[in-house]
């Protein structure tokens, strides 16, 4: 194997304990030795029962995550899993990411991502086999050892204890003897009652190295040798280079080579600022392409269009064509948006002739390593992917375009290279939140019931851009209609939902909590608009139409019940949203003023049904950072084309949420003794209907358009 | 290029750079030194925030020839051991998920309270607004602030 591949876990991330200090962990890149160390200090000889973890001879237990750090707590609530099963004592655990390959295979046997608030749900059950087989395993060791039968044998805190005889035994000990066991098929389970990792305020494992500038992110990778590199690109949608003269770029200090790749011009230089310089002195002829026309009001008049008709059926039961006493119809506009992770997008590669290593900040490893392998053409086992910690994911590094820029670069110039997009190309190549258009219509009876919804969702799809060929007619991207559908909570007896895809040039991507984004806003202020016109509270009509679900109604009832336990200051008012989503329920109570046209949030009260808690704290925040995510589309985001480019370029006109803007947050997690739900995006939908409801509630103005905006 | 002279966190390095190059530039690539973030490159979110003679700047518009005799403070300057203060509320309020803007968030809140040991929400509004946090913590980076202002 050529070296530079072999480098070990072990050598990518050291974690340690320290006393006094918790549980601490450096994630360390391997770049500092390359050569290839083998896996596990000297005399340490790991137990790895299955791929999850190890048990060095020395106690030491080394746990993989093998879902990207992102911000959501994984490196912490994952390993609590493992080692809640294992019974391991939490100041031996050690904590590394998995690297993409063989390795991930065995664990799991499918393809690693970080998406869709799956990390915990989908990991709850192999997690705890896992733990639980080497636990089993451990404990059969002893066994053998002292010549006793296992069932007379407990564990605690990594150690085997034979209370009829008083002895015991360090999981170190046994990790030999225990590597000779049989791998149980189906190993006992705790019982939830002995937990004594799972659920507790566990601290976050990566905290400490993100205080003191110590954590290491994609863009700070450093491999000996490497250059830097960034790219000028088409600021038309599907333009393309068509000449270009680097004579200028070249001539800047520091600048050494100019490459065309596929995205754009990549100018590579000893630093990111020769770099920009260089790309700043580039002189290129640009193929606009066929959009350079197109605006924001174009594609705004194109959904119209497309919205005046039946879509394809999502969704039917009964016939929504009957005579009602009345009838109410709306339509509702959301634009595209831009991801805005605070760390632009970067990836650093090194492509030689017998192995390809990449660095980056993604939620995609094995699509990473997928786009590397078809790239460069090598071998499987010549191709290692790293993971690093990501400054902000939210669906944007599901994506591989950026690392596709660091392969073609560092084949091109046959050198180590850094990609940085400056936050321009980050915000201006996104792929963005679809833009979308919902018309509904609904009926009441004469007591103001709701007897039929019918709800168009005419939206761009991101599932058909990921498709290798156009999809068929009809098409129905699920996440596009999530809520929409079957799943639609309100027992309204005559229902139909339709969707209608619209094909644009700008290109969509997977946005924190995807579909859920567009349709909680639109369900969640149309079912207040059904309330309102038939004179019903809007609170009070959905706990009738909820009357069969629990779930909903459990977060419902508590966030109401939470936010009443303070009196509605004058001049404000509440507006209350509920949605189901990623397994887990979340229903918010916003408390809003409107001064001048100007909205301001002053609290928010929200309730969390997700399951079974792993680590309260880190869904508590969370839950209020997907809250402040929603708020930020809620009240500001908004991404427009002109001219075929997209007009917001920074966070001076892309605006996110400050600290002066924040309202009081409030997270209550509901208990539950459900499979654990999903936790990074859940907190998002409901924010956006809840700041609308309210500022219904207090000026009687309709919005239906984000961002939120009265006329002053 | 020239060699230019500059103090950060009490040790002087002599860099090679172009005068106009963004002081974070040379902290990250010529020093080594990637504490400090890059984020906007317009003195738009704050994550490149270092101290000047104590005073918090935005690294990424200040060009290093400008710098001059003027002692840099970055995030790895802050305390050698995570013992200031602000670090131990950061881990005591566990303020950062992503963690990637928290070096300029600390930055920025380290300036604020060697001027106002004790910050009012007043205080802390006009010293943290420049910088953003796209995860959200900053209900948290306000409580570990006032939380270190009262262990201060």
């Amino acid at each position: 194997m050529a070296t530079g591949v072999d480098v070990s876990r072990r050598d990518f991330l050291k974690v340690g304990a320290t006393a006094g200090a918790g549980l601490m962990i450096s994630f360390s890149l391997p770049v500092v030795d390359r050569l290839g160390r083998t896996l596990g200090a000297a005399g340490v000889t790991p137990f790895e029962p299955n791929g999850w973890f190890t048990v060095g001879t020395d106690g030491i237990i080394t746990i993989f995550a093998d879902k990207a750090e992102m911000g959501q707590g994984v490196t912490t609530s994952l390993p609590m899993i493992v080692a809640e099963e294992l019974d391991a004592d939490w100041a031996t655990v050690r904590i590394e990411f998995a690297k993409v390959g063989p390795d991930h295979q065995k664990m799991r046997g499918r393809g690693q991502g970080t998406g869709g608030s799956t990390s915990v749900r989908t990991s709850w059950d192999p997690l705890r086999k896992a733990g639980a087989q080497g636990r089993e395993m451990l404990v059969a060791a002893a066994a053998q050892k002292w010549g006793v039968d296992a069932s007379a044998l407990r564990t605690e805190k990594g150690k085997v204890f034979h209370d009829a005889s008083g002895r015991s035994i360090g999981y170190g000990d046994l990790a030999d003897d225990a590597a000779k066991m049989p791998l149980p098929a189906s190993p006992k389970l705790k019982d939830a009652k002995d937990y004594t990792l799972v659920g507790t305020r566990m601290k976050r494992v990566d905290v400490p190295q993100k205080v003191d500038g110590t954590a290491r992110f994609g863009i700070d990778v450093k491999v000996p040798g490497m250059l830097v590199a960034t790219v000028a690109r088409c600021s038309v949608c599907g333009g393309k280079v068509k000449k270009f003269d680097a004579t200028k770029a070249k001539a800047i200090k520091g600048v050494r080579d100019v490459v065309q790749i596929s995205s754009g011009v990549a100018v590579v230089a000893d630093g990111y600022w020769p770099a920009l310089q260089g790309k700043r002195a580039l002189e290129i002829t640009w193929d606009e392409g066929e959009h350079h026309a197109l605006s924001s009001s174009d594609i705004a008049a194109q959904f119209k269009t497309l919205g005046a008709s039946p879509g394809s059926e999502v969704h039917k039961q009964g016939d929504v064509s009957g005579a009602s006493a009345k009838t109410i119809e709306a339509e509702y506009h959301l634009p595209f948006l831009a991801h805005a992770s605070m760390e632009p997008m970067n990836c650093t590669a090194d492509v030689r002739a017998d192995g390809c290593e990449i660095w980056a900040p993604t939620q995609a490893p094995t699509a990473t390593f997928d786009m590397a392998q078809k790239f460069t053409g090598l071998a499987s086992d010549k191709i290692q992917v790293y993971s690093t910690f990501i400054g902000g994911g939210f669906g944007r590094r599901f994506e591989t375009d950026f690392v596709r820029d660091a392969v073609e670069v560092s084949k091109a110039i046959g050198k180590p290279v850094k990609v940085i997009w400056s936050r321009e190309d980050d915000m201006q190549h996104d792929f963005y939140r679809p833009a979308s258009l919902h018309r509904f219509t609904a009926s009441l009876d004469a007591s103001g019931a709701p007897v039929s919804w019918t709800h168009r969702i005419v939206a761009p799809s991101v599932i058909a851009r990921l498709m290798p060929s156009a999809p068929p007619k009809g098409y129905v991207d699920g996440d596009s209609v999530a809520g929409a559908g079957k799943e639609f909570p309100y027992a309204i007896p005559n229902r139909r939902a339709e969707y209608m895809m619209a094909e644009t040039p700008v290109p969509v991507g997977f946005w924190r909590s995807v579909g859920l984004s567009q349709n909680a806003f639109v369900i969640e202020s149309f079912i207040d608009e059904v309330a309102h016109a038939g004179k019903q509270d809007p609170i009070e009509l959905r706990r009738k139409l909820l009357a069969d679900k629990p779930r909903h109604l459990g977060v419902l009832n508590a966030a109401v019940a939470k936010a009443n336990e303070q009196p509605l200051p004058k001049g404000r008012a509440r507006g209350v949203a509920v949605v189901e989503g990623f397994g887990s329920f979340v229903a918010q109570v916003a408390e809003i003023s409107v001064d001048r046209g100007a909205i301001t949030v002053h609290r928010v009260v929200c309730a969390i049904d997700c399951g079974r808690a792993i680590n309260p704290d880190t869904i508590e925040a969370q839950t209020e950072s997907g809250i402040v995510y929603g708020l930020t589309a809620a009240l500001m985001g908004e991404i427009s084309l002109d001219k075929g480019r997209i007009k917001q370029s920074n966070f001076h006109d892309y605006r996110v949420m400050r600290l002066t803007e924040m309202p009081r947050i409030e997270v209550h997690i509901v208990p539950s003794t459900e499979r654990p739900g999903g936790v990074g995006e859940p907190g998002t939908p409901p924010i956006a209907p809840a700041v609308a409801n309210a500022v219904f509630a207090l000026t009687g103005k309709r919005l239906r358009q984000l961002p939120l905006k009265l006329d002053a | 290029m020239s060699s230019i002279s500059i103090t950060v966190n009490g040790e002087r390095h002599a860099v090679d750079a172009a005068p106009d190059t963004p002081l974070l530039w040379v902290l990250r690539d010529s020093l080594g030194m990637t504490g400090t973030k890059f984020g906007c490159g317009m003195a738009q979110c704050g994550a490149c925030t270092v101290h000047l003679d104590g005073v918090p700047i935005r690294s990424c518009v200040t060009p290093v020839s400008t710098v001059g005799a003027k002692k840099i403070t970055t995030i790895e300057g802050l305390s050698p051991d995570r013992s200031h203060a602000l670090q131990q509320a950061w881990i005591a309020e566990e303020v950062p998920q992503c963690g990637y803007c928290q070096s300029g968030q600390l930055m920025s809140a380290a300036a604020l309270l060697a001027k106002h040991p004790k910050p009012t929400d007043a205080q802390i509004d006009q010293a943290m607004n420049g910088n953003i946090c796209r995860c959200g913590t900053y209900n948290r980076i306000r409580k570990a602030i006032h939380r270190a202002a009262q262990g201060a």
